[in-house]
Formats: structure tokens, sequence, C-alpha cells
């Protein structure tokens, strides 16, 4: 490996890959413009960097990406992250998916990749709505949203994205919309810089079949882009639920920031006690000492 | 087999007999450490060269239950847990009545008088000792203890009765209780010398094994679970992970405890598909990953299988079958996911399915398992099942240092890389782990959409056609490489019996008790059910008929799992299928009688 101090940043030509296959307009490509950003300002290089979604319009991310990429089954971009996060330390493990990837099938996996503090950066590009499929209702959806499932309007109650990561026990969680790209930079910047899970739900709304959902926050539209109160304290559990309870559009910027120890670092920790026992034996050597005691 | 036991001699007095082999069965309650005893039995077996093999029933409620332990140890070969006892240690009248059955003629039947009342229509078919175990243990370890330490007691009548070797016996039950407070042993010697001090008056005949061939080298004794886990962490596997599952559970128990010392890592998961997802994320990391699960589970890793086949991933998943379908019989055996195992989830997915032979095979298969998966970017699954999982054998130990492998990634820069190279002989392909940088700038996606060769998406027909012809031609390639596996018995003959899995011991039982009584039969065992080794054509065209022996149900159409597979492949009208699910081992006689009524039924006759 060459020393980084021989490399230039890498500009956006060389971290773009495929053009992408979103419909013009949509909310993603502010996201993929800022993720080129993000590794151009922060350094990042290629080999350093592993992109990974599971299924979804957002989730195709990785194919547009010149770096290291996975494009993984439907729900289960995190579980796969983390089996790469646990193994290598020394990588950037970016997971990008959509609200039916993070909050329907994958809902779980959610959950309990943001209580084991697993060390990741997870952006979730929200569009409250099943794009890739061409109209149905998302998890996200709000009551009364049309869809092709629901004709009448949806019935379901939507799920709150960010008291569900809060409640998940995620240690950084924040909101951001893809109409301030400014905003979106910053924010992911701070959740790569987290180190733990790092959750950021991004409005980023869909042209084709939600068009004006999030006119609301974006004050081109007529809207207003609310900062998270400069006197919000994000070590505050209940009043970062109670900023994620606000109405829509609520709040943008972090919610919520904890500093627990990370997966990665309590199985580094058990890792150092058992390897500590050993010090000095080959891996066959350990292994011996195993079936010393089965004769 | 063990004739010499239980032949009362004629003047009644005690004597020494010497014998090649016994069989003892331990019949009580699961949490009466009945398996204790059985794994003295074994595990001294093993330090003194001898074989040994172990069969166990437990039952699935969370506590207690009526449980048996079976141990057969023999001077020479043994292939099975033995169709018959010779000694069945009853604690209850349960276990008793239960279990008086297996018992051979004139067997002896060891029972706890304190809980057994012996039936007098028994009396003369068996030979009946009764010791108050209970209360002879009270006594010899204090009060409190009650039913704790009956079972050393008993492994002391045992001891007793066998002639075994106590000193090698008080080291096991020392080391056994190791790092217990110190009264914990001093109370299990207590109780075992006591039940071998206790004169077995009544016994007419004690018996002594005849000393076994060295065979060189010491022997290790262990269960197929942690064959199964010493063999994938020796093969150089540092992650795994998985989701509680009986009997799958005690591999990933294993495995958490022990890849720390390796600097490796196990996961429990949130459920079956995160464990086989994040195993897969740590393959592509770098270094091939393992999980398992048993049947239900297996179910529900099928989707990322497809995808680990579709991105060529390599990945070692593990299925320890029970019985099926749905949760079925958890703690019985069976072979009933060989479907599933060879063609379950969606499209065209091949990939590999090995299954050990016995708890030896485990270890070895475990070591096969990931370099198949390294070599062909495959994933590859090992079915073993609740049977070999839970059994203890003894076999030769491994040399360690020259079996143990280090598969660490390789991160040097590499010029340019394709990850679906379809030009790549055979069709082998190989991915680089992240971190490698490449220098043409031009970085794979690694992927369950068609792609090409970059790994880009594509809906192009001619490229499916190309990558469904390159995920094929790699295990085609991988079977030309396969050796042919070898006949137990003459290679022609009238009956050829096919196994596969954890078989193999009572079949080849079942042909040298036959060739014995004269008939001509051989045994075909299969390690390697998909692809399946070259060769076997030529194999079934030596016999008349060939019966395919698998505890799974014979299905819709008549034939077992494999035996649907073997018709399907050489379309060979005299496979037929010799099979049950009743949850329980073969038994030699077992089998031996199948083959008998399916002769005079004519099947498989040309």
């Amino acid at each position: 490996m060459p020393p980084a101090i021989e490399r230039k940043p890498l500009t956006k030509k060389e971290v773009a890959a495929d053009h992408p296959t979103w419909c013009p307009g949509c909310g993603d490509f502010s996201v993929l413009a800022l993720y080129f950003k993000l590794i151009e300002k922060r350094k990042m290089w290629h080999e350093k960097i592993t992109t990974i979604a599971g299924i979804g319009c957002s989730s195709r991310f990785p194919y547009f990406v010149q770096a290291h990429g996975v494009h993984f089954i439907h729900g289960r971009a995190l579980p796969f992250a983390t089996g790469i996060s646990l193994s290598r330390p020394d990588l950037h493990v970016f997971v990008f998916g959509g609200d039916g990837d993070a909050f329907s099938i994958g809902g779980n996996h959610f959950n309990h990749a943001a209580r084991k503090n697993v060390k990741l950066t997870y952006v979730v590009m929200d569009n409250w709505v099943y794009g890739l499929t061409k109209k149905q209702t998302s998890p996200t959806s709000p009551l009364g949203f049309k869809s092709k499932t629901d004709q009448w309007g949806a019935v379901d109650y939507p799920i709150n994205p960010m008291k569900q990561a809060i409640a998940a026990g995620a240690t950084f969680v924040a909101r951001t919309t893809s109409s301030n790209p400014n905003h979106v930079l910053q924010t992911m910047e701070a959740a790569m810089d987290h180190d733990g899970f790092g959750f950021v739900e991004c409005l980023s709304e869909c042209v084709e079949f939600y068009e004006g959902a999030f006119d609301a926050a974006n004050p081109r539209k007529g809207g207003v882009f609310r900062e998270v109160p400069k006197d919000h304290d994000p070590a505050d559990e209940l009043a970062a639920y109670r900023l994620a309870g606000a109405e829509f559009p609520g709040y943008f910027g972090i919610f919520y920031r904890a500093g627990k120890p990370t997966k990665n670092a309590k199985e580094a920790g058990i890792n150092q006690a058992a390897m500590d026992k050993v010090r000095g034996l080959k891996d066959w050597q350990i292994l011996q000492k195993n079936f010393e005691r089965m004769k | 087999m063990s004739d010499t036991i239980a032949t009362a001699s004629p003047n009644g007095a005690p004597k020494v007999s010497p014998i090649t082999e016994a069989v003892i069965r331990i019949a009580g309650n699961s949490q009466d450490g009945i398996q204790a005893i059985g794994g003295f039995l074994a595990r001294l077996a093993g330090r003194s060269a001898q074989e040994v093999m172990t069969f166990m029933t437990i039952p699935s409620t969370i506590s207690g239950g009526p449980s048996i332990f079976q141990v057969r140890i023999g001077s020479g070969e043994v292939l099975s847990a033995g169709d018959e006892a010779d000694v069945l240690l009853a604690f209850y009248q349960h276990s008793y009545e239960d279990h008086i059955g297996s018992l051979k003629k004139n067997g002896i039947v060891l029972f706890d008088s304190d809980h057994v009342q012996p039936r007098p229509e028994w009396q003369s078919a068996y030979h009946h000792v009764g010791v108050p175990i209970s209360s002879l243990t009270v006594e010899a370890i204090g009060g409190t203890a009650k039913d704790k330490g009956k079972n050393i007691y008993a492994l002391g009548l045992v001891a007793r009765m066998f002639d075994l070797n106590v000193p090698r016996l008080e080291k096991l039950v020392a080391e056994r209780f190791t790092g217990k407070d110190p009264s914990v042993v001093k109370n299990a010697l207590a109780a075992f010398h006591a039940g071998y001090a206790y004169s077995l008056g009544n016994v007419l005949e004690t018996f002594r094994f005849v000393d076994s061939a060295s065979r060189g080298g010491q022997q290790v004794v262990m269960n197929g679970n942690e064959a199964l886990g010493y063999g994938l962490i020796a093969a150089g596997v540092r992650f795994g992970a998985g989701y509680p599952i009986t009997p799958w559970s005690d591999v990933m128990e294993l495995l958490r405890r022990e890849l720390p010392k390796y600097g490796g890592t196990f996961v429990q998961c949130e459920d079956e598909i995160a464990a086989i997802s994040m195993a897969l994320g740590a393959s592509y990391a770098g270094r091939v990953a393992v999980t398992g699960s048993s049947g239900p589970g297996i179910s529900l890793k099928m989707e990322a299988l497809g995808w680990a086949v579709m991105a060529e991933m390599p990945l070692v998943i593990v299925d320890v079958q029970r019985g099926g379908p749905s949760t079925g019989m958890p703690t019985r055996v069976e072979q009933s996911d060989l479907n599933i195992a060879c063609f379950g989830g969606h499209g065209d997915s091949p990939r590999v399915v090995l299954a050990p032979a016995s708890v030896e095979d485990c270890f070895y298969t475990a070591i096969e398992a990931v370099n198949l998966a390294r070599q062909y970017s495959v994933p590859v699954i090992i079915l073993t099942d609740q049977g070999v999982a839970t059994r203890i054998e003894a076999f030769l130990e491994p040399d360690l240092e020259k079996v143990c492998q280090d598969i660490s990634p390789d991160f040097a820069p590499v010029p340019d890389h394709k990850p679906y190279d379809l030009s790549a002989p055979d069709g082998v392909t190989h991915h680089i782990p992240p971190g490698t940088r490449i220098e043409s700038g031009k970085y794979p996606v690694v992927t369950g959409l068609e792609h090409d060769e970059l790994g880009h998406p594509t809906g192009a027909p001619k490229l499916h056609l190309q990558m469904n012809a390159k995920r094929r031609k790699k295990l085609q390639a991988l079977a030309v490489g396969l050796r042919t596996p070898k006949i137990y018995g003459p290679p022609e003959g009238n009956v050829l019996l096919v196994g596969w899995g954890s078989t193999q011991g009572p079949i080849r039982e079942a042909v040298d008790r036959a060739r014995a009584g004269g008939d001509s039969v051989s045994a075909l065992h299969l390690r390697h059910l998909c692809p399946l080794p070259p060769g076997l054509e030529n194999i079934f065209s030596g016999f008349n008929r060939v019966f395919v022996v698998e505890m799974n149900d014979e299905g819709l159409y008549g034939y077992g799992q494999l035996a649907a597979i073997l018709r399907a492949r050489y379309c060979d009208a005299k496979i037929q299928g010799l099979n049950k699910t009743d949850g329980l081992t073969w038994k030699v006689k077992e089998i031996l009688d199948r083959v008998r009524a399916a002769l005079a039924a004519g099947r498989g006759q040309r």
C-alpha cells in the first residue's frame, strides 16, 4: 500500500460508476452526489470504502459508486454490513437503502444492528412509497396516502423512523432532507465520525410516485426547513424522543447521540482477553490444547 | 457380536470372562447424569485404544423426561451403537419396563432396587441384579446429595462388572469436575469407590475386555458437533453467525467459546436470515465464514443461499438435520433435508452438498467444505444429523500441525479485476476482498442481480445464459475431480446398499453380517451428494439390486430423497429405496430385515 500522502483526494469522476437508473428529479441523486463529496472531502480511498445495499430504488446505490460494493438481498443489508464491520476494522462501511428495506422487510435487523451498536453508517433514503415496484404503500406512508395497494388511502399507522431508532438503542440518530445538500453532507459526515451505529434518515422525494411529499420541508417550495433547536441536548433521550414526535415537517439535525462502547470494541475486548491466555501459541497449538482434554 | 457375554457359568461361581465388545444401555431421566456415565465409558475406551460408539435419546422437554445413553465398546472395529444391549442399567420402573426389550436374551439388567420392582415374568429371560443404588449413594456421600452422584455410583458398579481401568476412570472423573469445589470431586470419587466396592454377589460372571491392538497413535473422543466445530477452526474459519436451534446450537456455542482465542468472532443473531447474511458479509470481507442451523432455520436461509450462488460468494452452511417438516421432532434423527440442501431456493442455483459419514469425518468434512467453498467460490452445505451430532466416537488424533490451515485474505494490489470473468477456465473466478486496491480504478460490485463480468446489472439474454453456464460449469469441473467412492465388499454381486451421511456404520455392519451368512451384499457410501462423484453408474452395473438406505420418507413416488436423485441421474430402474422415519438410527437387523423383505417382494428386479 502506497503511503496515503502521495494520493490526491478522489474526484467525482473517479468515484462515479454507472449512470444512476433513477428517474430525473429523484432526491437520491443529491445523496449520491454528496456521498462523492464526502469521499473527496474526507480523503477516503476506493479500496477502503464498502458501499452496501439491499433492494429498492435507492439500494441501486452501489452500482453508481466506483468502490468495493455489494448489492445484497431485500432488507438484509445491515446484517451483511455487520459481518464486514466486525471482520474489518480498517474499512468504512456505508449502508444505503430505502424505507421498505429498512423498516418493513428489514425492520428487525434495524432494531438489532442499532442495539448492538455496530460500527457503520446507515443512510435511509425515505420517500414514503415503494418506487421500484411502482407505488405501493410503504411503512412510512402517511395515513390516507393513495397507492396501488391502498386505493382508498393508507390505513396503517406509519412508522416514525426517529422514534424507532431511539427506542431500539441507536447511538446516533439524525434526520436530513435531500433538498438541503449542505445539511445532507454535514449529517452524513457526523454519522461517519460517530463511533457506533450512525443512522441518518434522509427525506428523498420520489417525483414519480409521491411528488411533493416533502414540499413542506423545502423553502424553495414554500415550506420550512427547521433545524434541531440550538439548545437541544443530543444526549437527552427523552428530549430527542419529543423532537421526533413533532408534526411534519418536524426538525432536521442530530436528535440523539450516545457514547456507548460498540459491539466491535466489545468483541475486540473479549478476543484480547482470550488471546492473552494463549499468547505465544500457534493456532494449531491452541486447538491441540482442546484435543488433549478429549483424550 | 458380543456373544460371549451373559452365558452363565455352570458352577455358579463368579468368573472373569474375556470379551471383545459390550453394549451397555443406561436408562433413566435426563437430569440423572446418565450422559455423563456414558461419556466416561466412551472416553475410557478411547484412552484404552478401543473403538467406541454411542447412541442417546433426550426428551425435547426443557427439563426431565426419560432419556437413554447406549455405549458400545469394542476391542475390534465398532460400526454402530449396537442393536441389542448386553447390559441394561435401569434407574426407574419406566426405564426398566421400556428398555428391557432392547436387552438381548440372558442379558444382565442391573437396576436400582430402591425404585424398580422387577417383574416375575421377566426373571427367567434376563439375569436380574438389584442394587439399592439411591440409598447406597446417599450413604456413601452424605444425606443431602439425594439423587446427585448416583450416576457415578453406578459407574463404579459397571467398572467392577467389566473390570475397567480404575485409575484411568478416577482421572476422568476428577478431570470432569475440575474447577468446581474440591468437595465435588471428593464426593464423586467417594460415590465411585462405593459402587466399585459393592459386592456384585449375585452376578455370576464379570468381564474383561481383551486388549486391542494399538491404533498407531492416541485417540480423541468427542461427538459429531464437537468434531465439526473444531474442524471448522482447523480449516481457518474465524467468523460465524447463527441462531439457536436444536441440535445445531452445540456447534455455535463451541465456536462462540473458542473463536476468540484465535482472534475470531461468532455472533448470535436476531434470526436465521441475519445469521447467513452476516456470515456472507464476513466471507465477502475476505475469509470464508460459517453459518448453520437445523431444518426450520435452513428453510429461512434459502433466499440468501441463492444470493451466494449468484454472487459466487464462498460460505459454509451446516445443517444438523432433525425430524421434519416444520418443528417436527427436534431431538430425533432424520435425513430428510437432502432435497432442500441440493435444490432449495429459487432459480437455477448449483451448490455443493457434503455429508460426513462418522464423527471423525465431521472434522475432515469441515475442512473439505471450507476448501471447496474457497476453490470454487460457492456455498457448501454440510449435512450432518442429530445421530452423528450427539454420538460419541473415538478416533485417531489428527496431526493438527499439518491439518490446520491459514486462510487469511491477501490484500496485495491488483492491476485489474473482473469478479465474473467469463473467460476463466471452467468458469472458476475468485473475488478480491475490499481493502484491495485495483490499479485500473474499476471496482467490482458483488451482486444478486444477473450481471456482466464486472458485476453490473444486465437483462441481456446472452449474459444470463453465459452466467448460468459459468455457475454450472465450475461445479461440473469440481465433480470431475472427485474420487469415485470405494465399495465396501466385493465390487460385483447381488445386492448393493447405498447410504449417505451418518448411516455408514450400521450399513457396513449389515454387510458384514449378511456376508457372514453367505449373502452377496456390498455397500457404497456417498459423502459428496451435490455434485455426485463420477463412476457410480459403473458401480451400479455390477449388482442385480441397488437399495438406497435412508432415514426419510419414500415420498409420493416410492423412493427416498437420495434414491430419487440417483434414479433421475442414472435412469436405472433397479435403484430402490429402503426408508424409515421413526426418528431413530438404523439398527443392523432392521436393515437386513428390510433388504430380505424387498428381495422377497421382488423390488427392483429387472
